[in-house]
């Protein structure tokens, strides 16, 4: 299997980031700090192999997050990002 | 989030290997199309591990949800769910997770979704919460698999086909045709996209879901064929299909 391709999408973090943050993380716009790119936290390249989760910017490759539990603590690393711009009343709701 | 906990209510096999959970989640606040669970499974020696699962089911308010899970042969929860559950039950989840790749019943837009293999779960529900909303959205479904024996809902998918032209299915089989087919088996092309997909013109909104090298293919086939990347949502499994 092409190791290159062993990634999912930051869509996979949201069960993750959703113990930390009150809003989904995932459908907020994040610009990269090294190549300025902006997009959707979901559409970053996610590695989950290893003990904690790394973001990679889908465009040039540069760490946006690393979050990683070591006990019963969070590690969370996000100088990979210049901002994110989150939508705090824009919950995904169920249509009843 | 918190872990909630579910009980199985139904079983039912999709194919050799799929099979589909139906669940009641206590205090479940109900779902969007197209977003998924982490599962946890916990070893009497406290090991746990957890892994996301598309949920299957329509859009509803209801506390019921469908997962449909493909069984990996060296999966280390998968064989578990979908060989030795049985109903009556209790697992733990949480979820709803996910904003972003995601169909809500107000997007009148023409939406195309892109499966391969187990892909088609979050997509289902998407076909299916069309349904229960009543939505007029004109939808197209590019469904990619082996061979014709791994396709899942194939009666359903079969009724939605038959309703018109409110939703266009085409298959593409990558080991094994059915008799007669006129493509032979092979990996989707630009070809097959321009026939088997909406024309770039009509700015469909698109959902991809898949392995992610399926995934990679896909979105540069349609990226290609003229769409905005910025219209196209992807969904991806990694390399062996089971989401850590």
């Amino acid at each position: 299997m092409n190791a290159s391709l062993n990634y999912l999408d930051g869509n996979a973090a949201a069960g993750e980031l959703s113990r930390i943050f009150a809003v989904d993380i995932t459908s907020a716009e994040g610009q990269c700090a090294n190549c300025g790119a902006k997009r959707r936290f979901a559409e970053a390249h996610l590695y989950s192999h290893s003990p904690g989760l790394v973001a990679r910017c889908a465009l040039c490759g540069h760490v946006l997050l690393r979050l990683v539990n070591v006990g019963e603590r969070v590690l969370l690393d996000l100088t990979g990002m210049r901002y994110l711009t989150l939508h705090p009343t824009q919950q995904p709701e169920a249509s009843s | 989030m918190t872990w909630r906990t579910a009980r199985v209510v139904g079983l039912h096999d999709e194919t050799a290997t799929a099979r589909t959970l139906a669940l009641v989640v206590h205090d479940w606040p109900g779902h969007v199309a197209g977003q998924h669970v982490d599962m946890r499974l916990t070893a009497a020696d406290g090991y746990s591990a957890v892994r996301s699962y598309s949920i299957a089911s329509a859009s509803s308010s209801d506390r019921r949800i469908d997962l449909t899970i493909e069984r990996l042969p060296n999966g280390e929860v998968s064989p578990y769910l979908t060989k030795e559950v049985m109903v009556g039950d209790e697992l733990e989840l949480r979820g709803p997770i996910g904003g972003w790749f995601v169909w809500r019943s107000d997007q009148t837009e023409p939406i195309q979704l892109v499966a391969g293999g187990s892909g088609i779960v979050p997509l289902m529900a998407m076909l299916r919460s069309r349904g229960s909303a009543g939505s007029s959205a004109p939808f197209r479904l590019l469904y990619s698999v082996r061979e014709p024996e791994t396709v899942f809902y194939r009666d359903e998918l079969r009724a939605l086909s038959n309703q018109g032209d409110a939703v266009v299915i085409t298959y593409a089989y990558t080991r094994v045709t059915p008799k007669d087919w006129p493509r032979p088996a092979g990996r989707i092309d630009a070809p097959l996209i321009a026939t088997g997909t909406w024309p770039s013109t009509l700015r469909p909104t698109s959902y991809v879901c898949g392995p992610t090298s399926f995934v990679e293919h896909a979105t540069d086939l349609l990226i290609a064929a003229g769409h905005d990347r910025e219209k196209i949502r992807t969904e991806r499994f990694g390399a062996t299909g089971e989401r850590k």
